[in-house]
């Protein structure tokens, strides 16, 4: 299932990169007297309501997936070893306020505070970013603060301590590497949800805005045309599914090898 | 028991004025003046100063935050701005319809998922456990926003045996709630397999089968039976994402709910309705998982808060 997962995430990221050269068609070029046409030799994937060429703008729709994941998981990662790390060796009041932070965004249901965010600030990607960033870290935190509980009573850890090291070189050698496994396997699992996640908030209307090609808003376009032309619903959508189901996987497999006993 | 219920409610209390502090805190959030968004470029000085004074926007900070306190404490949650009614009423409109959602959901997702867990857990290893767990994680990588119009193109479009969308009748129901249920359906056959072959293992499970009990009978009436802790507080657990999905499945397919309420008020700008919608998910989501812990800790003496 690694393999798989893999084999899809770096289709994806090829695809996503090679982009233009695939498709031999602009994703902004409109042909009206052609729209909602179904897939051809010439357009495999068909033309949108506006006779775009889907395939192209899939292509395009992949950047924007790929970068919302790794802007999301980067920011929410980084921001998550730090606050959790810093609550898990700290200890006492420090990890009393950072924990109940985290345990007030968390109170929050799914994506609904990025709903929330989104909705006061504008639809906007880099405000999709910053709302599921904001609801992200809170993940990572929680996973790092406990590997830090733990990690700072390990001998090497006190080791260190009793040969002087200061409390930022314990926390940055000693104590995060001991996460890293962990958190690589969040990270992994996160870009699915992040992917999710931006795809629902521009399929709402609150994300990615047009003419920009999201997989979300091309799913959203495609609502309107569910009788006449499925395939505007049908090809967006096996793409989210399918890259979704390669972190998935990915993530599953990196888990099993992280923790052995997750395998069944 | 007494002690864990009081400490579990004490800690819940923070939690909610963290969450309420963060709704009020989201009409501040709103770039430049959240009166004149709300009324639009085209407003006069003296509309935006209105409705600012409406919504309280021109008293201090303190006081607005006091004000908005004590109103949720009393179950006042503002004004809507597009529909002039107490946010409250329109909430408890919506409600019933949502809950019905939610509720058929989560049942056609129990009746689907663990059926699926058990026979994937008995059959482990095999080409049946395979399908079982793959089919369950196609559920959980398959948006809800795409499992809605692939069913509402397939069994409304297609084949007309279902409305695609609206209420009336039980067959409006469907397709909203076998896409709102697909997700949790997948996670909770993914629990019950884990949870039950967890159970398979122990020894107890061995002796009865030794007593000459049929392997159905020792998962059905032994491990099946001990491995529900776990699952039960899954489905409790899971109502959340159930809550937050009924967003996305009454906006596909028009179920005049909660969700789409939300998404309604999004769109006009009705930040006072936004921010009530918001709050009563989230309280309604604390409150769920308050129940689903004091459940647990019920159910399994073991859980305890030191």
């Amino acid at each position: 299932m690694v393999r798989v997962g893999l084999a899809i995430v770096l289709v994806t990221l090829l695809a996503a990169a090679a982009g233009p050269a695939l498709s031999p068609f602009d994703p902004a070029d409109q042909d009206l007297a052609r729209r909602l046409e179904g897939p051809s030799l010439s357009h495999p994937l068909g033309l949108d309501e506006l006779g775009r060429d889907i395939l192209a703008r899939l292509l395009v729709g992949a950047r924007i997936s790929l970068m919302v994941g790794i802007a999301v998981v980067g920011v929410s990662s980084t921001v998550g070893m730090l606050f959790g790390s810093i609550a898990g060796y700290f200890g006492g009041r420090v990890d009393d306020v950072i924990s109940r932070v985290i345990d007030v965004l968390m109170a929050f249901p799914g994506i609904l505070l990025a709903i929330a965010l989104v909705a006061v600030l504008g639809p906007s990607l880099t405000n999709v970013v910053l709302a599921l960033s904001v609801i992200g870290w809170v993940g990572y935190a929680r996973l790092v603060r406990g590997q830090a509980l733990r990690a700072r009573e390990l001998e090497f850890v006190q080791a260190a301590r009793a040969l002087g090291a200061g409390s930022r070189r314990i926390v940055f050698r000693h104590v995060l590497p001991t996460a890293f496994p962990a958190v690589m396997v969040q990270a992994t699992l996160g870009m699915a949800g992040a992917i999710i996640a931006e795809a629902s908030l521009s399929f709402l209307g609150l994300g990615v805005q047009p003419p920009t090609p999201s997989w979300g808003t091309m799913l959203d376009a495609g609502r309107s045309h569910l009788f006449d032309a499925p395939h505007l619903t049908i090809f967006p959508g096996l793409a989210i599914a399918t890259l979704v189901l390669g972190f998935n996987f990915l993530g599953d497999g990196l888990r099993d090898r992280v923790d052995p006993k997750m395998a069944r | 028991m007494g002690r864990y219920l009081v400490r579990r409610l004490l800690l819940t209390v923070p939690v909610l004025l963290g969450v309420a502090t963060l709704v009020f805190a989201l009409i501040h959030l709103v770039p430049g003046d959240p009166a004149q968004s709300m009324l639009g470029e085209g407003a006069s000085q003296e509309e935006v100063l209105n409705l600012r004074h409406a919504l309280g926007l021109d008293r201090p900070l303190l006081v607005q935050y006091r004000s908005f306190l004590s109103g949720v404490a009393q179950g006042d949650l503002g004004t809507s701005f597009r529909y002039n009614t107490p946010v409250t009423r329109q909430i408890r409109e919506k409600l019933p319809n949502t809950i019905e959602l939610a509720l058929a959901a989560m049942l056609l997702a129990i009746l689907f998922a663990i059926p699926l867990g058990i026979l994937a857990a008995v059959y482990r290893g095999t080409a049946v456990d395979h399908a079982a767990m793959t089919l369950a994680l196609a559920g959980i990588s398959m948006p809800n926003f795409w499992l809605g119009p692939l069913l509402a193109i397939l069994f409304a479009v297609r084949l007309g045996w279902l409305p695609v969308a609206g209420t009336g009748s039980i067959w409006h129901l469907v397709l909203p709630a076998v896409t709102l249920g697909a997700a949790l359906s997948a996670i909770l056959a993914r629990m019950t397999r884990a949870s039950l072959l967890e159970e398979l293992r122990e020894l107890y499970v061995l002796a009865a089968r030794a007593r000459g009990l049929s392997g159905a009978r020792a998962v059905v009436r032994h491990a099946f039976r001990n491995s529900l802790i776990p699952i039960v507080t899954i489905i409790g657990l899971q109502f959340g994402a159930v809550l937050t999905g009924t967003i996305i499945t009454e906006t596909i397919f028009a179920w005049p709910g909660l969700g789409r309420l939300l998404i309604q008020a999004i769109n006009y700008r009705d930040y006072p309705l936004v921010q009530g919608c918001i709050l009563f998910i989230s309280v309604t989501y604390v409150a769920m998982n308050l129940l689903t812990d004091l459940t647990y800790g019920f159910l399994d003496p073991r859980i305890r808060y030191d």
